[in-house]
C-alpha cells in the first residue's frame, strides 16, 4: 500500500488527437512535466495529477488540440468536510507534512469590497469629464507636518510666499497604486526587471520584497523601495541607499506571524550574490525581526534606517490582524512614514496553507480602523496607508481610497498581468511562466520589455478607471476621495461591518 | 404634531410686529418677478423700451410684441440683469440694441437677428445659437456659444472658461467667434465645428489663453494671433501654420469685427496667426479594451 | 405644565424644570438637510475705508438676482453694525421654543456676562412665516472662566458656539461675532431683508446670498451664511469632498451637525486662519489649489512650497463646483473652485470692492465701477480695511484687487 495514494489529480488533460500535430511544444512548455511525447505514437501523454491548470500548454499549443478539465470524480457530498479538506488529510497523512501553497487566500470568505458601491453626481454638482479636463491622481506619500508656515522673501517689486516649515522627504507618484514587495529569489530577475521598468515608466514605486537588490537595477533607484526583512538578505549600507526609500517588513497578510523559507535550490549564483549568502543554502526569514521585540526597538531599528540613509523616507509593512488599528498607530508613533497593510487575501511566493486560509482579517475594515484610529488621535497626517492584500481591480483601489488609503499596492495583478494563473504552484519552483522560479530555462520565457510594457498598460488602464470614477464622483483630484466614507454605500453587509467601516447601508442618502 | 397659529402667537417673545404675520409684501426692488412693463416711444420703425427693473420675462414679452408690429430696431435702455434677451428671436432683418448689462443666456436658441450689446455681457451668451449676430462692445463671461450651431459672435474684450465649448457645424451651418481680447482655460472645449478667433489684444504680455486649449476637440478651428506654449494646449490638439485659403478666412473675418467694433483691421492683422486642430477625429481610439 | 428633568451640556448641569407647554415648533437643529445645493446667488461688498453702507444696497443687489433663488433660503452678514457693542460677541439666536431660548440663556449667562440683550427687530413681510424666536445677546467673556479653562478667547467662543448647537435641542446660533450679525431665513433675500429691517442697519461689509436647495425644504438655520467667530461664508455650489473635508475637520475637533458642505467651508478657513494662522491669500491657495500641472511649471522654491501646501492641505481641498465670499473682521475674500465651475464676478469703485455671481448685480448698486473682472478659477478676490493686519499676511502683499 505505501505507494498508492488516496489523492486523485485536481484536474483532467486531455489531448484531442485530431488536432494534435505532435510537435511537442506541450512537453517543452510544462515547468512540471505533465507532458510526456510518446515516442511510439508521437503523440503526447499527460500525467494529470501534476497538472495545475496554468494553462501554459494550452496557451502555446498551436493546434489547441489540448483541453484542461476538472477532474469530474465523484466524492460523497459533504458540506462539512469537503473533499478539499478530505484530500488534506490524506496528503498529511501520506506524509506528516505541513500543507504548503503560494498566491493569497483563496477560500469564500465574504469579499466586502464586492459589497460596497460607489458614488456618483447627478444633477445638483456636475460630474467631470475626465478625458477633456484635469484629473489628478498625483499623490505623495510619506510624513507630513500638521500645518504649513509661511514667510514672505522679496521677489521682485513685491513680495511672495515661501514655505518656512521644513519638510519631510515624500514619495512622488504619479498613481495611487504601487508594486508590493515580491523577492528576486521567489520571483525571477526578469520578473524583477519588468517591475522596475514599468515602476519607472509609470512614476510608481516597485518594492525589492526582502531578496536584495539585483545590480542591475541600480539606474531604476528612484522608483525602488529597497525592503529589509527579518533574513536581512542582501542588506547592507550600499543596499539601503540604492531605493528612494526602505521598507521594514514586519508581516506579510498570507502568512502573519510566520517567516520565510526559500529552500536552497533556488538559491542560484545570481541570487546568491544579490541575497549575500552562499549558493544552495536555504534561505531562512526569522518570524520576527529578532531585534524587534516591542514597538521601541521597532522605533530604533526606523531611526537606524533613516540615519543610514540620510532620512529617506521608511514604510513598514504589517499583516492586517486583529489588533491592526494600535499596532499601526504604535508603528506611526514610532515614526514610521508609511505604514503599508498587508490584508488576509495577500499573496505569498509559499506560506502553510492553514495560515494562509485562517489567519488575519480582511483588508477594507484594517484600512477603516487604522485610519479612524490615526484621525481619532490626530496623526494621520503623520504616515500614508498604504493597502494591499487582495487589490484585484481598479474598483478596489478606488474604494480602498474611499476607506482611507493613501495608495494601494498590488502583487498578484502585476503577476497574473505576466501570465501567472493563480495555479498556487510557485513554491515548487518550476512555473512553467517564468514567473516564480529561478531554472533559466524557464526564466528566459519572461522578457522584460514584454513584461514592463504589459505592467504599464494594466496600472495605465486602471488609472483611466480610477480618473473615470472620479470623475463621476465630481472630483478631479485623488486626495477629495480619500477617506471619504461619505461616498460608498454597503449593499448586503450586517450592521456592525458597517459601523466598523463607516459606511451607511445603500439607499440612504446624505 | 404641529402647533396651530394661536400656538405660535402665545409664545411670549416675538419680536414688535407691524401688523398680523405676512400683512405686507417685501418692498419692489428690481429682479423680482413682475408685470410692470418698461415705458415705449417710438420712431419710425424704431422702438424704444426702458427696461429700468422691468422683469425679464415682461421685457422679452415686450421685445417679441414690438417685433410683431413692425419694428425693425428695438434699443433697450437701462437693462440690468435680464435674462434670455433675443432667447429663441427670429428673423433676418431686426436688430436689439442692448445699453447696460444683459442677464446670463442671451441670444439663446437665437435665429437670425442682430444684437448689440453696449456694455459687458454675462455667462451663456449664444447658447445654442443657430444663426444672427451678437456683438458685445465689452468682455463678456464664461460657456459662451455652447453648441453654438450657426450665426457669429463677436466680443471686444476679454472672456472667461469655457468659450466655444462644443461648438459644431451643421451642412451648411458654420458659427464663428471672434474675442478681441483674451481667453481662459478651456477655450473651444469639445469643439466639433465652426471657428474661433482669437486676437489678444491689449493683452500686455499676460497669457492671451489659458490652459486646456482645444481639450476634447474633434471638429473645426481654432486661430489664435500670437504664440501659444505647449503646456496649454489639450492633449487632443497640435498647432500649424494657416494655409493660404485659411489666412484669408481669418482676414475676412477679422475686418467684419475690426468694421463692428471700429477697430483697424490691418494693424490686428500685422500679427501672425497660429492654427490649433484636432489632429485626430478619433482621439480615444486606443483608450478602450473589449 | 411640562416636567423637565435635569441635563447636561458641555460640561453644565440644568436643573429640572416645571414649565408651561407653549406647543413645539418645528426644531432648528435635529431636522438637518440633505446636502445644500443647487443655483444659488451670492454677493459681497467691501469698504476698504471702513465707510459704512445701508444693508439696503445687499438687499438690492440680490433681489436683482431673484431668479438664481427658490424663496428657500437668503440672508446677510453685515460688519460694523454694532458700532455701540464693538468688543461684544453678538449671539444671533434662532429657538424652536421657549424652552430651547430658557437652556441656552441658563447656558450663556453661566459663560459669559451677558451686557445688553433683545428680540432681533423685525418687520412682519408676507411671504415670510413661521420664524422662530430670533433674539440677540451681546456677550463678554469673564476673564476669570477663561483663566479656568485655560482656552484663547477664540477658541471658548467656539465651544460655547458648537455646544449650544450640537447640545442644546431647539437652539441654532446664526452667529457670534464681534460687531457684526448673520440675518438669515427662509424666504427670498429681498424679504429676508426686509424682514430683518436691514436698511435700519450700517456696515463697511455686507455679504448675501439667496438659496436654492434642491431637495429638502429650506429651515432657516440652513441658510447663509454659515458664521464662527467673525467669520461669514455665502456660497453658491456643492462640495464634492464634503465626505473627506468633514473628517479632516472632526479630526481636528470641530463637531459638524449640520451635514451641509458651507459648514464645512467656515470651519476650513477657521482652521487654517485662524488656527493654522495662514494668510488668507495662502488659505485660499489650499482650498482651490493650483494643478500639479502648474504647479510643475513653477520656480523651484515655488513648486516647493506649493506642493507642501497641495499635500498638507489635501484633505482640505474644497472639490467640485463653488464660489464663495468669506466675510471677516478686517475684510472680505471671494473664491472660485480651480476650473472655475460656478460664476464670480468682481469690481473695483473707490474703496468699494464688490464680488458676485452676476455683473448685473454689481450694477445694481455700483452702476458705472472704474474697473470690473472676472477673477481667475482658485483666485481669491481680497478686500482688506485698511490698516487692518489680515491674517499674517504683511501689507505689502499686493492685494488681487488693486
Amino acid at each position: 500500500m505505501a505507494e498508492v495514494t488516496f489523492t486523485r489529480p485536481e484536474f483532467r488533460v486531455r489531448i484531442d488527437k485530431e488536432l494534435c500535430q505532435q510537435c511537442g511544444r506541450c512537453a517543452h512548455q510544462c515547468g512540471w512535466g505533465v507532458h510526456k511525447m510518446d515516442e511510439e505514437t508521437g503523440y503526447p501523454v499527460p500525467d494529470s495529477s501534476k497538472c495545475g491548470a496554468c494553462h501554459r500548454c494550452v496557451t502555446f499549443c498551436p493546434a489547441q488540440a489540448i483541453l484542461v478539465e476538472k477532474n469530474p470524480l465523484a466524492y460523497k457530498g459533504s458540506d462539512s468536510f469537503s473533499p478539499e479538506l478530505r484530500k488534506a488529510v490524506w496528503r498529511q497523512a501520506e506524509t506528516g507534512g505541513v500543507l504548503l501553497a503560494g498566491m493569497g487566500n483563496d477560500k469564500p470568505y465574504l469579499r466586502i469590497f464586492d459589497h460596497l458601491l460607489l458614488d456618483a453626481c447627478q444633477v445638483t454638482n456636475p460630474s467631470i469629464d475626465p478625458l477633456r479636463e484635469p484629473m489628478e491622481l498625483r499623490t505623495f506619500l510619506g510624513r507630513k507636518p500638521d500645518k504649513v508656515e509661511v514667510e514672505y522673501v522679496p521677489d521682485g517689486d513685491g513680495v511672495k510666499p515661501k514655505l518656512k516649515t521644513e519638510m519631510d522627504r515624500l514619495l512622488q507618484i504619479e498613481t495611487p497604486i504601487v508594486f508590493g514587495g515580491m523577492s528576486y529569489g521567489s520571483v525571477s530577475l526578469n520578473v524583477h526587471r519588468s517591475l522596475a521598468m514599468a515602476a519607472k515608466e509609470l512614476g510608481t514605486l516597485m518594492n525589492t520584497g526582502e531578496g536584495g537588490l539585483h545590480a542591475d537595477l541600480q539606474p531604476y533607484q528612484d522608483n525602488i523601495v529597497v525592503q529589509c526583512a527579518s533574513g536581512r538578505f542582501g542588506v547592507h549600507a550600499d543596499y539601503l541607499n540604492a531605493g528612494c526609500a526602505v521598507e521594514i517588513k514586519i508581516g506579510q497578510g498570507a502568512k502573519p506571524g510566520i517567516g520565510g523559507h526559500l529552500p536552497g535550490e533556488k538559491i542560484n549564483e545570481e541570487v546568491s550574490v544579490t541575497r549575500m549568502i552562499p549558493q544552495g543554502t536555504d534561505a531562512l526569514s526569522p518570524a520576527p525581526h529578532h531585534d524587534i521585540y516591542s514597538i521601541e526597538d521597532l522605533r530604533q531599528l526606523i531611526y537606524a534606517l533613516k540615519e543610514a540613509t540620510g532620512y529617506k523616507p521608511v514604510s513598514v509593512k504589517i499583516a492586517a490582524v486583529h489588533n491592526v488599528a494600535a499596532i499601526a498607530s504604535g508603528v506611526v508613533r514610532a515614526g514610521a512614514d508609511i505604514v503599508y497593510l498587508d490584508g488576509f487575501r495577500g499573496g505569498t511566493g509559499a506560506a502553510p496553507t492553514v495560515i494562509r486560509d485562517h489567519v488575519g482579517i480582511p483588508i477594507e475594515l484594517a484600512i477603516s480602523v487604522v485610519d479612524q484610529r490615526l484621525r481619532d488621535e490626530g496623526i494621520r497626517n503623520r504616515a500614508s496607508v498604504i493597502a494591499a492584500g487582495g487589490i484585484r481591480s481598479s474598483a478596489d483601489v478606488a474604494k480602498a481610497i474611499a476607506l482611507g488609503a493613501d495608495a494601494c499596492a498590488i502583487g498578484s495583478a502585476l503577476l497574473v498581468a505576466l501570465g501567472c494563473h493563480l495555479c498556487q504552484k510557485c513554491h515548487t519552483g518550476s512555473c512553467s511562466w517564468g514567473i516564480c522560479t529561478q531554472k533559466p530555462e524557464l526564466t528566459r520565457r519572461l522578457d522584460p520589455e514584454w513584461g514592463a510594457e504589459r505592467i504599464v498598460n494594466l496600472v495605465t488602464a486602471w488609472s483611466h478607471e480610477i480618473a473615470e470614477i472620479l470623475g463621476a464622483l465630481g472630483v478631479n483630484a485623488v486626495e477629495s476621495l480619500r477617506g471619504s466614507h461619505e461616498r460608498l454605500r454597503s449593499l448586503g453587509l450586517d450592521q456592525q461591518t458597517q459601523e466598523i467601516l463607516g459606511v451607511k447601508p445603500a439607499g440612504i442618502g446624505h | 404634531m404641529s402647533p396651530d397659529s394661536a400656538t405660535i402667537r402665545r409664545v411670549p417673545t416675538g419680536p414688535a410686529r407691524r401688523g398680523p404675520i405676512g400683512a405686507e409684501p417685501a418692498r419692489k426692488v428690481a429682479g423680482q418677478p413682475g408685470t410692470d412693463k418698461g415705458a415705449v416711444s417710438h420712431e419710425g420703425t424704431q422702438a424704444r423700451i426702458d427696461a429700468g427693473g422691468v422683469y425679464y420675462k415682461t421685457l422679452n414679452e415686450q421685445i417679441r410684441e414690438e417685433m410683431l408690429n413692425g419694428a425693425q430696431t428695438v434699443i433697450l435702455e437701462n437693462v440690468n440683469g435680464q435674462r434670455y434677451i433675443g432667447g429663441g428671436l427670429s428673423g433676418e432683418d431686426v436688430r436689439v440694441v442692448i445699453n447696460g448689462v444683459p442677464g446670463n443666456d442671451l441670444a439663446t436658441f437665437m435665429t437670425g437677428p442682430t444684437l448689440i450689446v453696449n456694455e459687458n455681457a454675462q455667462d451663456g451668451v449664444a447658447n445654442t445659437m443657430n444663426s444672427g449676430l451678437v456683438v458685445i462692445n465689452g468682455d463678456a463671461g464664461d460657456v459662451l456659444g455652447y453648441g453654438m450651431r450657426g450665426g457669429r459672435l463677436y466680443v471686444r474684450g476679454d472672456v472667461g472658461y469655457r468659450v466655444g465649448i462644443h461648438m459644431k457645424a451643421y451642412e451648411d451651418q458654420r458659427p464663428a467667434m471672434v474675442i478681441g481680447g483674451k481667453a481662459r482655460d478651456f477655450f473651444g472645449e469639445y469643439m466639433a465645428g465652426g471657428e474661433l478667433v482669437l486676437l489678444g489684444l491689449g493683452s500686455d504680455g499676460e497669457d492671451i489663453v489659458g490652459s486646456y486649449l482645444g481639450t476634447g476637440m474633434h471638429g473645426g478651428v481654432i486661430f489664435v494671433r500670437g504664440e501659444v506654449a505647449e503646456h496649454q494646449l489639450g492633449k487632443e490638439v497640435s498647432i500649424a501654420p494657416l494655409s493660404a485659403a485659411e489666412q484669408s478666412r481669418v482676414e475676412e473675418l477679422v475686418r467684419d469685427f475690426a468694421g463692428w467694433m471700429g477697430l483697424d483691421a490691418e494693424e490686428i492683422l500685422e500679427r501672425r496667426f497660429i492654427k490649433i486642430f484636432p489632429y485626430t477625429h478619433r482621439p480615444y481610439g486606443k483608450l478602450y479594451a473589449y | 405644565m411640562i416636567d423637565r428633568p435635569a441635563r447636561k451640556y458641555g460640561g453644565l448641569t440644568l436643573p429640572g424644570t416645571r414649565i408651561p407647554d407653549v406647543g413645539r415648533r418645528p426644531s432648528y437643529t435635529v431636522e438637518a438637510e440633505e446636502g445644500i445645493l443647487g443655483n444659488c446667488g451670492l454677493m459681497g461688498v467691501c469698504d476698504e475705508a471702513g465707510e459704512r453702507m445701508s444693508g439696503e444696497l445687499a438687499v438690492r443687489s440680490m433681489a436683482s438676482m431673484h431668479d438664481r433663488g427658490n424663496g428657500l433660503g437668503g440672508g446677510f452678514a453685515g460688519y460694523g453694525i454694532y458700532p455701540e457693542h464693538p468688543d461684544h460677541y453678538a449671539f444671533h439666536m434662532m429657538y424652536a421654543d421657549e424652552d430651547a431660548r430658557q437652556d441656552t440663556e441658563f447656558y450663556l449667562a453661566r459663560q459669559f456676562a451677558i451686557d445688553h440683550e433683545e428680540p432681533i427687530p423685525t418687520r412682519a413681510v408676507r411671504g415670510i412665516q413661521d420664524e422662530p424666536l430670533l433674539h440677540r445677546y451681546f456677550c463678554r467673556v469673564d476673564a476669570e472662566r477663561l483663566q479656568e479653562t485655560q482656552l484663547s478667547e477664540a477658541d471658548y467662543v467656539v465651544h460655547a458656539f458648537m455646544d449650544i448647537n450640537s447640545g442644546i435641542d431647539g437652539a441654532f446660533v446664526a452667529s457670534a461675532g464681534r460687531n457684526m450679525g448673520a440675518f438669515k431665513g427662509v424666504g427670498f433675500p429681498e424679504e429676508i431683508g426686509e424682514f430683518y429691517r436691514l436698511d435700519e442697519y450700517a456696515g463697511w461689509t455686507w455679504t448675501g446670498h439667496g438659496r436654492f436647495p434642491t431637495n429638502t425644504p429650506g429651515w432657516w438655520g440652513g441658510a447663509h451664511p454659515f458664521c464662527l467667530l467673525d467669520y461669514s461664508i455665502v456660497h453658491n455650489g456643492e462640495i464634492s469632498s464634503y465626505g473627506i473635508n468633514k473628517r479632516y475637520l472632526e479630526s481636528h475637533g470641530y463637531q459638524l451637525t449640520l451635514r451641509t458642505d458651507t459648514e464645512v467651508v467656515t470651519y476650513l478657513f477657521d482652521l487654517m486662519l485662524r488656527r493654522h494662522e495662514l494668510p488668507v491669500e495662502i488659505a485660499c491657495r489650499a482650498l482651490a489649489a493650483p494643478f500639479w500641472k502648474d504647479i510643475d511649471l513653477m520656480a523651484a522654491d515655488d513648486k516647493e512650497f506649493y506642493t507642501a501646501l497641495r499635500t498638507v492641505y489635501g484633505p482640505g481641498l474644497l472639490n467640485g463646483p463653488f464660489a464663495v465670499v468669506l466675510g471677516m473682521a478686517d475684510g472680505m475674500v471671494a473664491l472660485n473652485d480651480r476650473i472655475k465651475l460656478r460664476p464670480l464676478v468682481a469690481a473695483r469703485d473707490g474703496n468699494r470692492v464688490y464680488v458676485a455671481s452676476e455683473e448685473s448685480a454689481i450694477r445694481e448698486i455700483c452702476p458705472k465701477p472704474e474697473k470690473s473682472w472676472m477673477p481667475r478659477a482658485g483666485e481669491p478676490v481680497i478686500a482688506r480695511l485698511r490698516g487692518a493686519a489680515f491674517g499674517a499676511a504683511p501689507q505689502s502683499v499686493p492685494a488681487e484687487v488693486n
